[in-house]
């Protein structure tokens, strides 16, 4: 594989509107989802999962008689019955492989049926017999005590710098510090998880909703001793991921092992598993709880000598997810001095995973809200704050920032946004019957860069071209940008350029995910247009083509690569309920160029949403007795319905960064739920005086308000 | 798949016949709710008897037993009874009701009967996993000790604190309206407030109605105590979501303010819809201000047993029943919201 230097594209089609180019294929109905990959003349063998109700212990026996009997179930595969796999090292996806029960909610059998009537009831009337064993599923910050090796992303666990005991002894200094919580919440994206699945005895083909085909298939390949090249993964469309599909999880491995058992006896026959709103709970990842411990230490002018960030979390005793609920604190602001930690308990519970922003999401919750307090108790205005504490250097690694251009979302917010005319106190503003406040707070989201990514480039007829890479559009709009990268990269109209993605038969790429997807694969296709070039130059005949890769493009070693924003809310609580509603917002980003300022717009409200969302509503309740989520459905999990949402705008400043992509780009997906619950909350405060530390803000914080001190 | 029967019902007086000779049958309405539990295996009957097509979606004023009455076919769709303009212009409190619950889709699927006899959305009693005395008689209650934002203040026994969930209900309490019910054995008429139990300890019993007794109509007394009538709603999320708690009041007032009649229900409260007699008795005869109004609330919750996750309902009734009283009477006196 050829690799090299991407250089930087010149900008024609990107930066301006183009609508989605599946846009027509979704609004009718046409465009196929993971389990509407069925040959109706052969219909697919349909599978259901049962589920443990025991939260720790042994399955003695998996009594399916009942269950066989029941007209259309074929057959129930359990721990014993299952096709073995060549490696269990990961225990999340080593199902149906061993006896043992790890968390309630796991799958413990499996229910093969000619319908998915007939499998779901034959699931009813599957009896499992446990030995139960005590469990551990209360999460407090008394459990949460081992030190993991890293946190997700790649991150130190701890990490220190300076004398924090000067800080704090120094004479006159203002201290604020509080404890936050985020609670459990779930991405329940509109499609749940879902695969069809196939094994003719060579190939097993999969349609997956995943945010990953290649990661699909490069991690389940080997623990299905097969080559990776056996494992065929598609994901044409997708229903929306929010990081809940950017790692395989239980449901796709159940998949694959039922179109083993099934493919075995009747090779190719089809096996379809769609997972139940109620399962996704359990088996679709999620964001842990969190808790913060922040304590800001401050010049009287609010001017920082010391952030200290203490972050818990939970996670899964057979497999670690650990939040980088702190890592935000170790660049956000500048501070002679800091600490950050984490520390995990490990429990009896499913697996946490990826969710939008994970660690900056709930550590930059608990952040701004801190830096919120200060501000009250320092007497300067929120917004001159954080620009008296604007590190000129990345406090964490001491290298340049790329640009860091915080300051001028906060200002551009706050004229958009009218702060100027906010007063100071709280509890000061009275429309009818509701309280009214405003509160701000700063966003910001690391430039990820994922290696690996190659792009196939072929000559088409009439100056067409045709660019393959193996990524996936979950909802995003990322055929649509790589379409118009390609036609920049090319130098040819967007309707010259043929996209295709979705598939591991296309060339390699990484997950769309970590707000890096369109970096990291358009990056590979500015460098695959450049070899197509240099090999078939610049009138190529029709059929030539050429597949090739970037060597890793952003330049990590001389700068910090950050994206920033900023988030400004006006909240009204009712006076005589205490219900909250969040009547306006206004979001300034950094993010370098806008590549489709139409699907990318989209991309930054539905991360503003989210955040309102999870300012307001999400609340996955465990319930430590059973061990499992009892809010397990969007009826008693809530997120934010149309009427919660009010006046939403956003906006970015212009700007081309050369330093992170070829195109000038930087990651848009996460950033927008960053900040977002805080400058709630703070408006909350704003609104009412009063201080709420934990998500999700509900109504019963606000009734029969104290005095105001 | 489970194999159901499927009766479709050409009458009442059928309907009544199949489910109450059979005690795996029952009825299927709009089936917003009974379709969830079949697929969750909360119920398990082996017999649907749908009487969504029986000729029971009229509304019109008629004479009653005690006087003339609106009578609402237990058919009428929420939709439909929402934008009637006769309830939109003298019960504007069941109106409300309507509108406050569930959504567009299923306000126009859902019937008037349904949503009386919709069971609680307990997330235990949802869950066939664990324990729910509701559910499955003598297997404990969960939520005693378990996830209590949503439940009830007043009535629980030991065996249930689960709260009934419906709007519309709450708002024909404080109406006075009655229910008619079909049974083997002919017609008999409850007043919605007694409709529902309190879960004592047989919780699996929501209702006093007996199997295969068919809510066929509600009446609506003519009075002119609807005509200034409210509901309000107080819930996790601006729409589709059942409520924290929720307030129907309905007040004659004379001309200086003073409530010479009224009446007072809450939901999200209890197992049943709750009249606030106590609050009424307090209020009846006076000009409401903020300190009567808490008098009036607290005497009412005076049995009250909160705990720590539903607390928040004490506070929560007495804002709520202060604004509705303030939305169907003159403000109150200036401070009184704050």
């Amino acid at each position: 594989m050829t690799t090299l230097r991407a250089e930087p594209l010149t900008a024609r089609s990107m930066g301006t509107h183009h609508d989605r180019v599946d846009g027509p294929e979704k609004v009718t109905g046409r465009a196929p989802y993971a389990a509407e990959h069925a040959d109706p003349a052969s219909p697919p063998v349909a599978a259901w999962m049962v589920t443990s109700t025991v939260a720790r212990g042994r399955v003695l026996r998996v009594d399916a008689s009942a269950a066989v009997e029941h007209p259309g179930v074929l057959r129930v595969l359990d721990h014993e019955s299952a096709p073995r796999l060549a490696d269990t090292e990961d225990e999340e996806l080593a199902v149906l492989q061993d006896d043992r029960v790890r968390f309630r909610g796991q799958v413990v059998a499996l229910v093969l049926a000619d319908t998915a009537e007939a499998a779901r009831e034959g699931a009813r009337l599957v009896r499992v017999h446990y030995a139960e064993e005590p469990h551990e599923a209360a999460y407090d910050a008394s459990t949460a005590t081992y030190s993991p090796e890293g946190v997700n992303a790649g991150h130190e666990t701890d990490w220190a710098d300076g004398d924090l005991e000067a800080a704090r002894g120094t004479t006159g200094a203002v201290v604020v510090e509080g404890d936050y919580s985020t609670p459990h919440e779930f991405n329940s994206p509109m499609e749940p998880h879902a695969a069809v699945v196939s094994w003719d005895g060579t190939t097993l083909t999969m349609w997956d909703s995943t945010q990953a085909v290649h990661a699909v298939a490069r991690t389940l390949a080997p623990m299905l001793g097969l080559d990776p090249a056996q494992v065929r993964v598609a994901a044409p469309y997708v229903g929306g991921g929010f990081g809940s599909k950017g790692l395989p999880h239980a449901p796709e491995m159940v998949a694959a092992l039922a179109a083993l058992a099934v493919g075995t006896d009747d090779p190719g026959r089809r096996v379809r598993l769609v997972t139940t709103r109620q399962q996704m709970f359990a088996l679709a990842g999620y964001r842990t709880a969190t808790r913060s411990a922040v304590r800001l230490v401050a010049e009287p002018d609010g001017t920082l000598l010391s952030v200290e960030h203490d972050a818990t979390s939970q996670t899964s005793r057979f497999k670690e997810f650990a939040e980088q609920t702190a890592t935000a604190a170790r660049m956000m602001y500048a501070a002679p001095a800091r600490r950050t930690t984490h520390r995990v308990a490990g429990l009896d519970v499913n697996v946490p995973s990826w969710m939008r922003a994970p660690g900056e999401m709930p550590g930059m919750f608990a952040l701004e809200v801190a830096m919120d307090e200060l501000a009250v108790a320092t007497g300067v205005d929120p917004v001159t704050l954080r620009e008296r504490n604007e590190p000129a250097t990345d406090p964490e690694t001491g290298k340049p920032w790329n640009e860091r251009r915080l300051v001028e979302c906060l200002v551009r917010g706050a004229e958009r946004f009218g702060w100027a005319d906010r007063p100071t106190a709280p509890r000061a503003t009275r429309d009818g019957d509701w309280w009214v406040g405003t509160g701000v707070a700063a966003a910001t989201y690391p430039t990820l860069y994922m290696p690996g990514n190659e792009a196939r480039i072929e000559t088409l007829d009439d100056g067409r071209y045709a660019v393959s890479i193996g990524a996936v559009d979950i909802g995003t709009g990322a055929r649509t940008v790589l379409k118009q990268i390609s036609a920049d990269a090319l130098g040819v109209d967007p309707a010259a350029v043929e996209v295709h993605v979705g598939d591991t038969d296309l060339p390699f790429a990484t997950v769309a995910g970590g707000s890096a997807g369109t970096a990291s694969w358009g990056t590979a296709i500015a460098a695959a247009v450049q070899q197509h070039r240099a090999d078939h130059g610049a009138h190529p005949e029709v059929g030539t083509h050429t597949t090739a890769g970037a060597e890793p493009y952003p330049d990590m070693e001389g700068h910090s690569l950050h994206s920033f924003g900023a988030t400004f809310a006006e909240v009204r609580v009712h006076a005589w309920t205490g219900e909250l509603r969040v009547s306006r917002m206004v979001g300034v980003y950094s993010v370098g160029r806008v590549i489709n300022p139409t699907t990318s717009r989209s991309q930054l409200l539905g991360g503003m949403v989210m955040g309102i969302s999870g300012a307001l509503h999400e609340d996955g309740h465990r319930d430590p007795r059973f061990g499992h989520v009892v809010t397990q459905d969007l009826a008693t999990y809530h997120v934010a319905a149309h009427a919660d949402i009010g006046d939403l705008q956003v906006e970015w400043l212009d700007e081309v960064d050369e330093l992170a992509t070829p195109m000038g780009g930087r990651g848009i997906g996460e950033i927008g739920i960053v900040g977002t619950a805080a400058s709630v909350a703070n408006a909350a405060w704003h609104a009412t005086g009063v201080r709420v530390r934990d998500l999700p803000l509900t109504a019963d914080a606000f009734l029969d308000l104290p005095p105001l001190s | 798949m489970k194999e159901l029967t499927y009766v479709r019902a050409t009458d009442a007086a059928e309907a009544v016949a199949a489910v109450s000779g059979d005690e795996h049958a029952t009825f299927l309405g709009g089936g917003t709710n009974l379709v969830d539990h079949l697929k969750l295996g909360i119920t398990t009957p082996t017999t649907l008897v749908d009487v969504s097509r029986l000729a029971t979606d009229e509304i019109d004023p008629v004479d009653g037993p005690s006087g003339p009455v609106l009578r609402i076919g237990a058919g009428v769709r929420n939709s439909d009874l929402a934008a009637h303009p006769l309830l939109r212009s003298r019960w504007p409190a069941v109106v409300r009701a309507l509108l406050a619950g569930a959504s567009g889709q299923i306000r126009h699927q859902a019937t008037t009967g349904g949503n009386l006899l919709q069971r609680t959305r307990c997330v235990y009693f949802q869950d066939v996993t664990t324990p729910c005395n509701k559910r499955e008689p003598g297997s404990g209650c969960s939520a005693l000790e378990g996830y209590g934002r949503y439940n009830s203040l007043l009535g629980a026994s030991d065996d249930c604190v689960a709260v009934h969930p419906s709007d519309l209900a709450v708002a024909l309490v404080a109406v006075d309206a009655v229910v008619v019910v079909l049974g083997p054995d002919g017609e008999r008429r409850v007043p919605v407030a007694d409709l529902h139990r309190l879960p004592g300890s047989h919780p699996e019993q929501d209702t006093v109605l007996a199997h295969g007794e068919l809510v066929t109509a509600v009446e609506l007394p003519m009075t002119e105590l609807t005509r200034r009538s409210t509901y309000v709603k107080t819930r996790d999320r601006a729409s589709y979501a059942f409520a924290l708690v929720s307030v129907a009041v309905a007040v004659d007032l004379a001309e200086d303010g003073t409530l010479t009649d009224l009446r007072i229900a809450w939901g999200g409260a209890a197992h049943k819809p709750w009249r606030a007699e106590a609050a009424e008795a307090v209020l009846r005869g006076q000009v409401p201000t903020e300190d009567l109004v808490r008098q009036a609330v607290d005497a009412e919750l005076r049995d009250a047993r909160p705990g720590p996750d539903n607390a928040y309902k004490v506070a929560m009734l007495r804002g709520a029943t202060a604004l509705a009283l303030r939305d169907v009477t003159a403000p109150l006196a200036e401070g009184a919201s704050a």
